[in-house]
């Protein structure tokens, strides 16, 4: 029962961390190789404050949300002055300097990480497995209510016509500089809760964890469940989750069939499984 | 000990700019950022082992690694990229970053996680001019990779075939009007970028004398931060860069007072250099 109700929880943070990543990547077309660096920002704000200044979950999950929206739009400034290419490389780069610091500054802990993170607790009550998977489901649907609240709405209207055509939008009086940042600070705040339940499920957590082969997972899971949509991300993470423990007994060519999953569906399926223009979704569509 | 570090940083930076260059030339010609690269890299760096397995001589490694990588890197074009070029940027991109992976990880299961020593040992001389020590190895590293940067040189800038890579490279439509053949000239570009990189990965494995799955990684992420500084798809650009960052390097390592590592480094320089000159060294 436990095992399930930790994948269950890992479902659930991935989930969040497609979701988030695909707002930035998916609606405003700004390509992120680097998530895992937001990701981790949240986990090390909340695990430090949770351990240096002894306050609970419910405190250092809101600094770590904040703290992260802030740090996404200052690393989001390089897309204001890099487009494409060299944005992508520029998001490597911030996702090496970012680990770097965690892992050779003392103040983070460094190669020895953070640890004696509490685990959540209610007054007295430290929450059960149980609780604490319904409290990931429970953050798991409000990302995604967020999310697609985005895609919806003005915001996502706005994040669209950048990443459509940049210059057009701009000459339609769109401000494409404040629907960048946007994009990376909503996206970078989702990221940053993600992170937060990570470090206090895990308890302990360290510079490696928030490495550049996690932000290509989490980029892997919006493009193979289909870019730009909630309902992709979220069978991406799904997917990316579990086929991982399925293929256990093969452990040893697990990355071998995970990078070649990756080329095959670039090269012959890339709109995704369930993507807005892939043929099962039309199927899908048309029957309704 | 200054003299030392400047010679240590241009061994380095002879590598970087062997492997950047042929990021420079592929992006130059299709304007994708082709990550496997770094696995046709270390590509080269086992197929020398094979070679010195069937008949031990550098000469015929050398051959026996540029042809293998050359094929390698006409086949990833073809197959790869090829057919997924109209799609949106972020497609090939993603495949390539996948096909990084994969040759890795085949790296890993055919010949091991560890690290292999090269199957010869050279005896490197060493040079003293006045009390500066000039370490073979070093020299050796350097000399050779201006010889194939020298080669190169000559093949873009002096030969009709370079001509028509410059040309497809500015603007493949006008290109093909012109009566190029852009398809081949692209497959071109892959042939000889990867066969300069067949031979870097065969001379760092001679270097540092180790073999390994992952030697790419740290190639793969700072060629890029190379061609970025240089312009993206400049020649001149990636060579001052690359040998720029091995200059850097080896300084900074050299001297600076707290210890951190030499990737995160290529990285905040290549970010402080975006950000003050967003296009790049020579920007086209």
């Amino acid at each position: 029962m436990n095992y399930y109700l930790t994948i269950l929880i890992y479902m659930g943070i991935n989930s969040i961390l497609a979701l988030s990543l695909n707002i930035i990547v998916g609606y405003a077309g700004q390509i992120s190789l680097g998530h895992a660096a937001f990701y981790g920002v949240g986990a090390y704000t909340s695990a430090l404050i949770a351990t240096k200044l002894g306050v609970s979950f419910w405190v250092a999950l809101p600094a770590a949300i904040v703290m992260t929206a802030f740090i996404g739009a200052i690393l989001g400034l390089p897309s204001l002055r890099v487009s494409e290419d060299f944005l992508a490389i520029t998001t490597i780069g911030i996702n090496f300097v970012v680990q770097a610091t965690f892992k050779y500054v003392k103040f983070f802990g460094g190669a020895l990480g953070v640890s004696g993170i509490p685990f959540p607790s209610i007054g007295h009550h430290n929450l059960s497995l149980a609780e604490f998977a319904l409290m990931t489901t429970i953050f798991t649907v409000l990302a995604a209510i967020i999310t697609y609240w985005v895609s919806v709405s003005w915001i996502g209207l706005g994040l669209k016509a950048v990443r459509e055509d940049e210059l057009a939008a701009s000459s339609s009086g769109v401000n494409v500089y404040k629907f960048k940042v946007l994009a990376f600070i909503i996206g970078s705040a989702l990221a940053g809760l993600a992170g937060s339940l990570y470090a206090h499920f895990m308890m302990f957590i360290t510079a490696d964890d928030f490495s550049f082969p996690l932000s290509i997972t989490i980029l892997s899971m919006i493009v193979i469940g289909g870019i730009g949509t909630v309902r992709g991300a979220f069978l991406g993470a799904i997917l990316l989750t579990i086929l991982p423990e399925l293929f256990r007994p093969l452990a040893n060519y697990r990355m071998l069939v995970y990078a070649i999953l990756l080329i095959l569906f670039m090269r012959f399926l890339p709109e995704g499984l369930i993507g807005d223009e892939s043929i099962l979704w039309k199927k899908l569509t048309r029957k309704a | 000990m200054f003299l030392q570090q400047v010679i240590n940083g241009f061994a380095s930076g002879g590598i970087y700019t062997l492997v950047a260059l042929g990021l420079t030339l592929v992006y130059g010609v299709l304007k994708i950022l082709h990550i496997a690269h770094a696995g046709i890299y270390a590509l080269g760096a086992y197929l020398a082992l094979i070679a010195y397995r069937i008949y031990p001589n550098i000469y015929f490694a050398f051959a026996f690694a540029m042809v293998g990588t050359a094929i390698g890197g006409y086949l990833v074009q073809k197959y790869l990229y090829w057919p997924i070029l109209d799609k949106p940027r972020i497609v090939p991109l993603i495949a390539s970053i996948g096909l990084f992976l994969a040759l890795e990880e085949l790296y890993r299961l055919i010949w091991g996680p560890y690290v292999i020593p090269f199957p010869q040992k050279f005896h490197w001389k060493s040079y003293n001019l006045g009390h500066i020590r000039l370490p073979g190895s070093d020299l050796f590293v350097f000399a050779l990779s201006l010889f194939f940067l020298f080669i190169l040189y000559w093949i873009v800038n002096r030969t009709k075939v370079g001509l028509a890579m410059r040309a497809v490279s500015d603007d493949k439509e006008v290109a093909e009007a012109s009566g190029i053949d852009s398809k081949w000239i692209i497959a071109l570009s892959f042939i000889i970028g990867s066969a300069l990189a067949g031979a870097a990965g065969l001379m760092v494995g001679v270097y540092y004398n180790s073999i390994y799955p992952t030697m790419g990684d740290v190639p793969a992420y700072k060629s890029l931060a190379i061609i970025v500084v240089g312009g993206m798809g400049s020649i001149e650009g990636t060579v001052i860069a690359g040998f720029g960052l091995g200059l850097l390097e080896a300084l900074l390592i050299g001297y600076l007072p707290f210890a951190f590592p030499r990737d995160a480094l290529a990285f905040i320089a290549m970010i402080i250099f975006l950000l003050i000159k967003p296009e790049g060294l020579f920007s086209r």
